[in-house]
This record gives C-alpha cells, sequence and structure tokens, in this order.
C-alpha cells in the first residue's frame, strides 16, 4: 500500500461533492459574514473524488492494529476489549448531541450518571469524592499534585516539597510532581522491588510533601507494607498519591483507600473498557479522601433532591479548572456502560482473572528469559532479555520487531527502567487460554529464530508498511506538519 | 563496556576527569549503552553553584529522561556546548564527550569518588 499524506493525493480543481448555489438573494456577502472574519485565500485542503478520500481513510485503517484484531499484551496499559454496547450506548442521541454549553436543566440525564460514576468509583478506590475532568492519567496526577499543593500551603506548610517516587515509577509521576512545583526525590528499590523501607526513612522530614506510589508497583507485585508506609508517611506530615495505571490487578479485592492513599487518579482507557492510545481520548478522574475534599477542582456535580447541578461556591479553597468544560465525557459514559454491565460480582471477577491470565502466562515464560522473580505476579510481569542480549545479540526491540511480523502487538519494552533489556507483558482479563497459548508459542518460535538466524531477527519488522523507524531523528527533528512545497 | 583506567567514577555512572582545580565531569560508556540514543542535553548554566549529589542536568535517550548528579561540590565554569547540536557524541564516545566542568570546592570530596577497578565492580554487582 502506498504511503501518501492525503495532501500529495490533491490534484487542483478535483472535487467529491458540489456545493448548489447558496439560494439566499440578496445582500452583498459583506452582509452575511463580515470582511475580518473571512479569509483572503482559500483554505489549502486537499481537493480530491470522494473515492479516492474513502480509499485514503480506509487504507490508513487497515495498518492499524488494535485490540478488535488481535492479543495486546501492552504492559502497564491494560489493553482490555473494549464492549461495542458501550459504542452502541454513548450514540444515543440524548448522549451524542449534547452541547458542553448545553444547561444543566437539560442534561439533567447525564449529569445523573456521571454523579453516578464519581459515586460508583469512590466505592471501588474507598475515596470520598472526586473530579471527572482530567484528561488522561497524567493530567489526574497533575491535579493530585496540584491537589496536595494547595493543602500545604493552606496549612501555611509551603516548606514541604519533597515527592518521593521510585525508581521503577513511570515517567509521568516525576514530570507531574515536578510541573506542580514539587522537588523529586527518587525512591531505590529494594533487591526484591519493592519500596526500599530503609531509603524511606532517610526522608521523613518536615520538607516531605508525600509519595506517588502505584501498587501493585511496575514490577507487577503488590506493595505488602503499604499500611506501614502509609503510617509512617502520615506521620511525617505527608500525603499519599496512588497511580491507578495498575488498578485492573485489585478490582474489587483491594482498595487504596483502605490502603492508607489520600488520593487516587484511575486511567479509565485502562481499568474501565474505553479506547486507549490511538484508538480515543484518554479519561482520568481523581478521588480523594477527606484532607483533599475541600481543594478539588470546580465545577463540581451535586444532588439537590432529584435535580443534578453544576456547583462550585462549595469549594472556596478550590484548585479551580482542570478542564475547559468537565472533561471527556462520551468516554465517561463508556464507562458508565461498562460499570453497569459488570457489576460489583463482575469487576471482581475481572480483577481475579487478570491475575490469573498473567500468571499463566510468567508461569510459561519464566524459564526462556531472565526473570527478576519467579514468585506469583498480579495482573503483569517484566522479564528481561539479558542473557539473550548477551549470548546472541538479540535485544528487547528484537523481539519486539519480530512479533509485529507474526500479528501480535508486542508488549511494553524497556520499562521499567530498573530491568534491563525489559519486556513487560499484561494480558488482561478478556483473552483466552488459547490467545495466551499461541502468545507463548510465538515467543518460542523467535527465540528458536534467535539461536539459528539471528540477523532475521534484527531485519524484522518485514511484513510492516515501514521496517524500523529511526527513532533518534523522529525525537531530534520531528516533522510534525505537511508543508507546501513553494 | 569500556572503563578509562584514569578517571574516577560515581554509583550514579558519571565520570570525573581532574585538570587541576577543574573536574570534567560526563557519563560512563555503560551509562550511555544503557540509556540508547541520546537525543537531548539539558546543559547547566554556567556559573551554576552545585552542592556535591545536586542534579546539574538532564540528558534525554530515546528510552527515557535521566538525571545527572553532581559528583562534586562547585560552580560550573565550562559547559560542552557541541552536545546541544549533536547529542550523540556522548554514545559515540562518552569519555571525550564531557556535559559540564566544575570548578571543585573541596578536595576532600575526591576521595568520595570510585577509580575505575572499584566502578567495574559495581557495574558487575548491579549486572547481577
Ligand atoms: C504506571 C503508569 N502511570 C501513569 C500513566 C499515565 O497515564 P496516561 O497515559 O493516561 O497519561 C501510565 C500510562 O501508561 C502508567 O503506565
Amino acid at each position: 500500500m502506498k504511503d501518501t499524506l492525503i495532501f500529495e493525493e490533491s490534484r487542483e480543481g478535483r472535487r467529491g461533492f458540489t456545493l448548489p448555489a447558496a439560494g439566499i438573494s440578496g445582500g452583498a456577502k459583506e452582509d452575511f459574514l463580515p470582511k475580518a472574519y473571512r479569509r483572503s485565500t482559500p483554505a489549502a485542503l486537499p481537493e480530491l473524488s470522494e473515492v479516492e478520500v474513502v480509499r485514503h481513510f480506509t487504507g490508513l485503517s487497515m495498518k492499524n492494529y488494535g485490540i478488535d484484531l488481535g492479543f495486546y499484551p501492552l504492559g502497564s496499559c491494560t489493553m482490555k476489549y473494549n464492549p461495542k454496547v458501550n459504542e452502541d450506548v454513548v450514540l444515543l442521541p440524548g448522549f451524542a448531541e449534547l452541547h458542553p454549553l448545553q444547561t444543566a436543566e437539560t442534561a439533567q440525564g447525564t449529569l445523573e450518571l456521571l454523579h453516578g460514576l464519581i459515586t460508583d468509583l469512590c466505592g471501588i478506590t474507598g475515596m470520598r469524592w472526586g473530579t471527572l475532568q482530567p484528561f488522561a492519567g497524567a493530567h489526574g496526577e497533575f491535579t493530585a499534585m496540584k491537589l496536595f499543593r494547595a493543602y500545604f500551603d493552606h496549612r501555611k506548610d509551603d516548606h514541604r516539597k519533597k515527592i518521593l517516587i521510585p525508581d521503577s515509577a513511570h515517567g509521568t509521576n516525576p514530570a507531574s510532581a515536578h510541573l506542580a512545583g514539587f522537588q523529586v526525590v527518587e525512591l531505590p528499590s529494594d533487591p526484591e522491588g519493592y519500596v526500599d523501607l530503609e531509603a524511606l526513612e532517610e526522608h521523613l522530614d518536615d520538607t516531605l510533601a508525600g509519595i506517588m506510589l502505584t501498587n501493585p508497583n511496575t514490577l507487577g507485585r503488590f506493595e505488602k507494607d503499604i499500611r506501614l508506609i502509609a503510617r509512617k508517611i502520615h506521620q511525617a506530615g505527608g500525603l499519599l498519591y496512588y497511580d491507578g495505571a495498575n488498578m485492573n490487578a485489585i478490582l474489587g479485592h483491594a482498595r487504596p483507600g483502605d490502603m492508607g492513599f489520600d488520593a487516587v487518579h484511575l486511567n479509565i482507557h485502562k481499568t474501565f473498557s474505553t479506547p486507549h492510545g490511538g484508538g480515543g481520548p484518554g479519561s482520568g478522574p481523581v478521588l480523594v479522601g477527606e484532607s483533599l475534599e475541600p481543594y478539588l477542582p470546580v465545577p463540581d456535580i451535586r444532588r439537590d433532591g432529584d435535580t443534578f447541578r453544576w456547583a462550585s461556591e462549595h469549594r472556596p479553597r478550590s484548585i479551580g479548572r482542570v478542564s475547559g468544560f468537565y472533561g471527556n465525557i462520551a468516554v465517561l459514559l463508556r464507562a458508565v456502560c461498562y460499570l453497569r454491565m459488570m457489576g460489583s460480582e463482575g469487576l471482581k471477577a475481572a480483577g481475579t482473572l487478570a491475575v490469573l491470565n498473567a500468571n499463566y502466562l510468567k508461569r510459561h515464560l519464566t524459564s526462556l528469559f531472565d526473570s527478576p522473580d519467579k514468585s506469583l505476579c498480579k495482573h503483569e510481569f517484566v522479564l528481561s532479555a539479558k542473557t539473550w542480549k548477551e549470548k546472541h545479540g538479540i535485544t528487547a526491540l528484537d523481539i519486539a520487531k519480530a512479533l509485529l511480523d507474526r500479528g501480535i502487538h508486542p508488549p511494553t519494552i524497556y520499562f521499567p527502567l530498573t530491568v534491563p533489556e525489559a519486556l513487560m507483558i499484561e494480558p488482561t482479563e478478556t483473552e483466552s487460554r488459547e490467545t495466551l497459548d499461541s502468545f507463548v508459542d510465538t515467543l518460542k518460535d523467535i527465540l528458536t529464530t534467535a539461536k539459528k538466524d539471528p540477523e532475521a531477527l534484527h531485519r524484522a519488522p518485514e511484513k510492516m508498511p515501514v521496517s524500523r523507524i529511526d527513532e533518534v531523528r523522529a525525537a531530534k527533528t520531528p516533522i510534525l506538519r505537511w508543508r507546501k512545497e513553494r | 563496556m569500556k572503563i578509562e583506567k584514569d578517571l574516577k567514577y560515581t554509583v550514579s555512572h558519571e565520570w570525573v576527569r581532574l585538570e587541576g582545580k577543574i573536574a570534567y565531569i560526563g557519563i560512563t560508556d555503560h551509562a550511555q549503552e544503557s540509556l540508547g540514543d541520546i537525543v537531548f542535553v539539558e546543559l547547566p548554566r554556567l556559573g551554576d553553584k552545585m552542592n556535591k549529589g545536586d542534579e546539574a542536568c538532564t540528558v534525554e535517550s530515546v528510552k527515557a529522561a535521566s538525571a545527572i548528579y553532581s559528583p562534586l561540590t562547585g560552580s560550573v565554569v565550562e559547559v560542552n556546548d557541541d552536545l546541544e547540536g549533536s547529542p550523540e557524541l556522548i554514545n559515540q564516545k562518552p569519555y571525550a564527550a564531557y556535559i559540564f566542568a566544575l570548578e571543585a570546592e573541596d578536595q576532600a570530596e575526591l576521595k568520595d569518588l570510585l577509580d575505575a577497578e572499584a566502578y567495574e565492580k559495581l557495574v558487575a554487582e548491579e549486572a547481577e
């Protein structure tokens, strides 16, 4: 398939549709739209026939890979299947045709569902109230860090600047804390990958603002000392933030609130089954306990008897808005649908099966790779291709690229940074045993090739529209938009 | 992996080359290899004062952004401007591509740096 931009396919004068004459008589152009608002040159839109446009976009869609096509074990991303009923519901005209500037009286159904969603998410996480505004996990982290800041500022504790973050954390954690004005201190992990309690002890002073943790951590292991950690942080005057990226592992089994966390973000596009990645915008609600509630963003959704409304007056200490309107509502409504379809028993079963599937795969793959640990994992686990690299010159990247040729989305690679040549695998609960077995067979096949013909793997992928991308150039001098040649 | 005999090292994988009171600082071959292709170096500013262990600047690769820690206390007297346009120099010649140089204030701190042998041992232990 040719790789052209739609702009490059454009031919002057070609049309897919001809607009009829306006049929409005009287008056010059100026009467309809003042000159200041009219363009002086026509917009540089591509000119194509309808079939060319259809072929262009159908061609693009065929290059895409998603969970609807096959297995997608992308660690830390929970690429679970998104049931189609979510789409049916959100396309109902009452939802699909909502306008963000509509009054609350005319959007009561939606407000009621969103209010109910906050309530349900609080139930799932053990928190008191929250906001659905943030557009992604990282945005949720940032929002929560702003809440921390507001909390300390209000207490005139503004010398508390230090946020502790484990060395295995996702890069968005330090970025969010830094952006909200905190100083990030990296916490080393102990040899088993847990928070190093001795190192933690050293930071428990009056400059401590708090800690950002995900539990289970990025190695897929549950921080068993979490209650102790929470007690120590609280005693030192700090707060705890829970990165909900790994929530799928403990759905219905454990709650961040009960572990002692003060704030949580959830990745709706991971745990609650809405499109993830190129497939759709994200959503990263933040839920908080009592201490942070007064600072939550406005507007809030409040219930007065049977009516729902936007409300800000009850939050004089709010950090303000974190979204222009109220977040990605169409995404949130899909999550409402998912929650209603699953029910609390269903959610708990999802958590259980996610962990079972991960352990099944781990059991079958551990002997093929270096594994940081051999114990049971939660919803994901990390393998290392270190020995493959040393003995056969085959890296985690080579294995990932070879998987592409075999019709499987690769796992996350080179994360967490604490594991060399990391492959981070998360099958999710939605995969069958047959799919998992076939993934194991595919990896075995790749590793056989690694021994016999390592060059073949260095050439991979060979069946994709492009082979190896020049990552350095893409990062250093990205071409972000098409420009007309002059 | 190359380790230069005459340099000093830190546990966070920086190297230090002393020329009188001036300490040139870069990252080790091992560090550049685990970071992967480096695409950006955020240099410190001339005159910046830093304490030993402070975050001096960051190096960004296709895999991650990593902090470079100052191995000594002192102020920045030189930065390697070449890295702005060609950060890949660190991948190509890690021990030639210094990132910045400090005028060291406290000679006593030099004792805390590792020699080549100790650094080699550290890398081997970390690989365990
Ligand atoms: C552990 C962890 N934290 C935070 C995030 C950030 O979430 P988002 O990509 O929605 O901004 C991710 C995303 O992959 C993650 O894996």
